[in-house]
């Protein structure tokens, strides 16, 4: 086993990772920050973000309404201090990385342009065209290759956070392409690995999103907040779940059922705005739980179509014309001849809602440490507190950025002067790693990793889908208590030290495994509808704020069953009130 | 429905060189060649080695040689081929193992380039940039990093100190960027040996680019400016 010591290890160069190296390496450029993936950078998920990030921009906004649509958004379970601060920091984040020379969509006169988005009373989501994430990923990646304090360590994997005390040592990291063992030791370790929507059968997430970090802190008795409430995304293409982008909807896409009626307004988003005329927080740009309920309501009514065996509704884009296709939805376009054979200038695109975005993650204060300290999460594994039971579309870009940032400058602020290069209670726990790895490997097996994840992103998807109820869920559970003691029976039969796929499946799933019993445990006891987390059992339909305006924290018991807890929302200045679209806000309003 | 997929294996613990195995695959109008990948790993053969993550040509992880043309799996699709296809790992890149390459020596070259806005200014505001402006490097900013046009270079499979066609269009990408002032700091590599000089004109990373960027012209252009470059250094005294 090799022995690396370093200042500050980040895991996850995906948008998150980089900007918190970035951060750190500004003000400690002596120092060595050592970034890790599992991947190159530049395949990290963040490339596949289509729509856009937010912040307010035009004169006729305000941080206050950014901050009201986000707390509504968020069913009132967001921590009002922490869309304080982000809808502060946002723009200045944006202009950052405009600075750094992410090529954000223009008006004529070269200033930035902004576009709708779901959910947000005005027009403030900065675009890149419809790749957003993709231009923002290579922007950082690229900029991050300026700094010679940013050390890569490509296709690293990490199995395991070292900690004593309460007090984060580094990391043992398994590097792909050797196979061997490195014991990586570091004051601070910055977990930014994403979410984990690789949990569910139909996702929008590339195969890499399988809730590592989660369950590494997990794993080491830090919470896991509000793990139930999980984003269907409304437009996914059928089979596969390719993310079409709500920009889609932005630019004026509608959604239509098989009678090629546009069924959101039954579901109190209406009245129908005219084609060609969207308006902000009606119809289709009303918020991403409500759209995805929708359609599971449509589908119980027998009202959508049949896509090759999948239920789907319809994105309808071909007022917009091809011109305005080409220039602000191209990726769109080519996706969707790519992988649905339909071309959007012609024919309507075939969509259903996939799993798209984990709001819950790793319990963090507003600059990103965990009760480890020294332990940092920032990102989609993270919870921060912005999303609560609901993220607005838009706002997960600009969180990377703002958050990554607090956590890349509070870690190295607070280096200690001199990091240690040994640890003997580092250097115990590494091999008991090991020998546990060793301990993995066997004989030629009946079940397959494939068929055991599948049985989990098929229950997942049964249990803990866009509706819920208790028979569901608690048969959810039993299958994933059983295949979590499947896993624990089962071999790595392929002995390979170089790239072995088999291995990295088996822990990629003992990881999600963890990750998918907190958040069938959390939403279980949560008896309430809110935001993501809808229930059909009786007398639960609806939300519940005498008893649950709280967030669950999920901690890992000492016999491995998940223990719940509660805490209070934090509410500095908007009182819970009922969330209320279209027509209804007006007259609320 | 079934086809064939013939795969260059290899492992590096076991084998002197890589060997074709074959493996049988469903398929139908929408099967990826890496649906058809993952569908052998899952069924047939878990020891199989790719890599891959967004499956919708965008993360630019799961290049690969179909029919010794370099592809993104995911955007290759089985129906588009007779009865047998045969894949290997992305030509010019030393092998690690099975279908995955060692793209380290791009990722060294991209950064040899300095890829990123150079350019002191200390506003608090966004630069303007017209769309105009935009459009003139915007095509460049698109590369997705896979990789297939190294593949496809026959300079860089004999020298691989050649820059190669990425490297060359994301420096070209900035440079072109009217924000941008590190022209001058870029130009010394371009102008080098290995820069854009050693292109010999083949086209072939164009035909094979996912993103159909023409990193031919982006190395062109590169020509011209290199050539604009010179001019200047010779008439300054």
């Amino acid at each position: 086993m090799q022995v690396l010591t370093t200042d500050i290890i980040v895991v996850g160069g995906g948008g998150a990772g980089l900007r918190a190296a970035i951060a750190a390496a500004q003000i400690r450029p002596d120092a060595r920050i050592s970034l890790l993936s599992k991947v190159y950078p530049m395949r990290s998920h963040t490339v596949a973000a289509e729509g856009g990030a937010a912040a307010v921009t035009l004169a006729e906004d305000s941080l206050d309404a950014h901050f009201q649509d986000t707390v509504a958004g968020s069913d009132w379970l967001a921590d009002q201090l922490v869309v304080e601060h982000f809808v502060k920091a946002a723009y200045q984040e944006l202009v950052q990385l405009e600075h750094w020379g992410c090529p954000w969509s223009r008006k004529a006169d070269g200033s930035v342009q902004v576009r709708r988005f779901g959910g947000m009373k005005t027009e403030r989501t900065w675009f890149a065209a419809d790749k957003t994430g993709f231009h923002i990923l290579h922007t950082l990646f690229q900029t991050s290759m300026k700094s010679p304090a940013i050390r890569r360590l490509d296709e690293f994997f990490v199995l395991d956070l070292l900690v004593s005390e309460q007090q984060v040592l580094g990391v043992l990291a398994l590097q792909l392409n050797s196979g061997e063992l490195f014991q990586i030791l570091a004051p601070k370790v910055i977990l930014a690995t994403g979410g984990a929507g690789r949990l569910f059968h139909y996702n929008t997430n590339g195969g890499i999103v399988t809730g590592d970090g989660m369950a590494l802190a997990y794993r080491h008795g830090v919470a896991l907040r509000d793990m139930e409430f999980v984003q269907y995304h409304p437009t996914g293409l059928p089979g596969s779940g390719i993310l079409i982008t709500e920009a889609a909807r932005g630019e004026g896409g509608i959604l239509l059922n098989k009678d090629g009626y546009r069924y959101l307004q039954d579901y109190g988003l209406g009245p129908e705005t005219p084609l060609g005329q969207p308006q902000n927080k009606y119809m289709e740009l009303g918020p991403r739980d409500k759209l995805s309920q929708a359609f599971w309501q449509q589908q119980q009514a027998g009202l959508t179509a049949d896509y090759q065996g999948h239920a789907v509704v319809y994105l309808d884009l071909r007022h917009l014309g091809a011109q305005k296709l080409a220039e602000r939805l191209p990726f769109i376009c080519e996706l969707s001849r790519s992988y649905v054979n339909i071309d959007p200038v012609q024919q309507p695109i075939p969509i259903r809602p996939a799993v798209h975005y984990t709001m819950g993650g790793i319990l963090t204060e507003l600059h990103g440490e965990t009760r480890i300290s020294g332990l940092y999460a920032v990102g989609e594994c993270a919870s921060v507190g912005l999303h609560g039971a609901n993220r607005l579309g838009s706002n997960s870009l600009t969180e990377l950025l703002v958050f990554g940032k607090a956590a890349g400058e509070h870690a190295a602020q607070s280096l200690p002067p001199m990091p240690r290069s040994h640890s003997t209670a580092a250097t115990e726990q590494a091999r008991t790693q090991q020998r546990r790895l060793a301990s993995l490997f066997g004989g030629k097996q009946q079940q397959s990793i494939a068929s055991l994840r599948k049985a989990m992103t098929l229950a997942m998807e049964q249990g803990c889908g866009i509706y819920r109820d208790e028979q569901g869920m608690q048969q959810c559970r039993t299958t994933l208590v059983s295949l979590q003691q499947q896993l624990a029976d089962l071999k790595v039969s392929d002995h390979s030290k170089v790239f072995n796929a088999e291995l990295i499946q088996y822990l990629e799933l003992s990881f999600g495994l963890d990750v998918a019993l907190t958040l069938c445990e959390s939403a279980l006891a949560r008896t309430e509808s809110r935001g993501a987390h809808q229930r059909l059992d009786p007398g639960m339909t609806r939300r519940n704020d005498q008893d649950f305006l709280q967030h669950t924290l999920a901690y890992r018991a000492a016999d491995g069953s998940v223990a719940l807890r509660y805490q209070p929302v934090r509410i500095t200045s908007l009182p819970p009130a009922a969330r209320v679209y279209g027509a209804a806000a007006k007259q609320g309003a | 429905m079934e086809k064939t997929l013939i795969i260059q294996r290899y492992n590096p613990e076991q084998d002197q060189a890589p060997s074709a195995k074959r493996y049988q695959v469903p398929f139908d109008h929408s099967t990826s060649v890496l649906d058809a990948l993952l569908y052998i790993q899952q069924q047939l053969d878990p020891t199989l080695a790719f890599r891959w993550s967004c499956r919708m040509a965008i993360c630019g992880s799961c290049g690969v040689m179909v029919n010794k043309i370099p592809k993104l799996g995911c955007k290759t699709f089985l129906r588009d081929y007779p009865a047998e296809l045969t894949i290997s790992a992305l030509d010019h890149f030393p092998i690690e193992k099975d279908l995955i390459s060692d793209m380290a020596v791009f990722l060294d070259h991209l950064q040899a380039v300095k890829p990123y806005l150079i350019n002191d200014s200390n506003s608090a505001e966004p630069h303007r940039q017209t769309p105009a402006q935009l459009k003139k490097y915007q095509k460049f900013s698109s590369c997705i990093n896979c990789g297939l046009c190294y593949a496809a270079c026959p300079q860089f499979g004999l020298n691989p100190e050649f820059l190669g066609p990425a490297a060359i269009v994301t420096a070209q990408r900035y440079n072109l960027d009217s924000r941008d002032q590190g022209k001058a700091q870029r130009m010394p590599q371009l102008n080098g040996k290995n820069g854009v000089w050693a292109c010999t004109f083949v086209g072939f990373c164009a035909d094979v680019c996912p993103k159909q960027l023409d990193p031919a012209a982006a190395v062109n252009q590169g020509k011209v400016a290199s050539a604009t470059d010179m001019l200047i250094s010779i008439f300054k005294p």
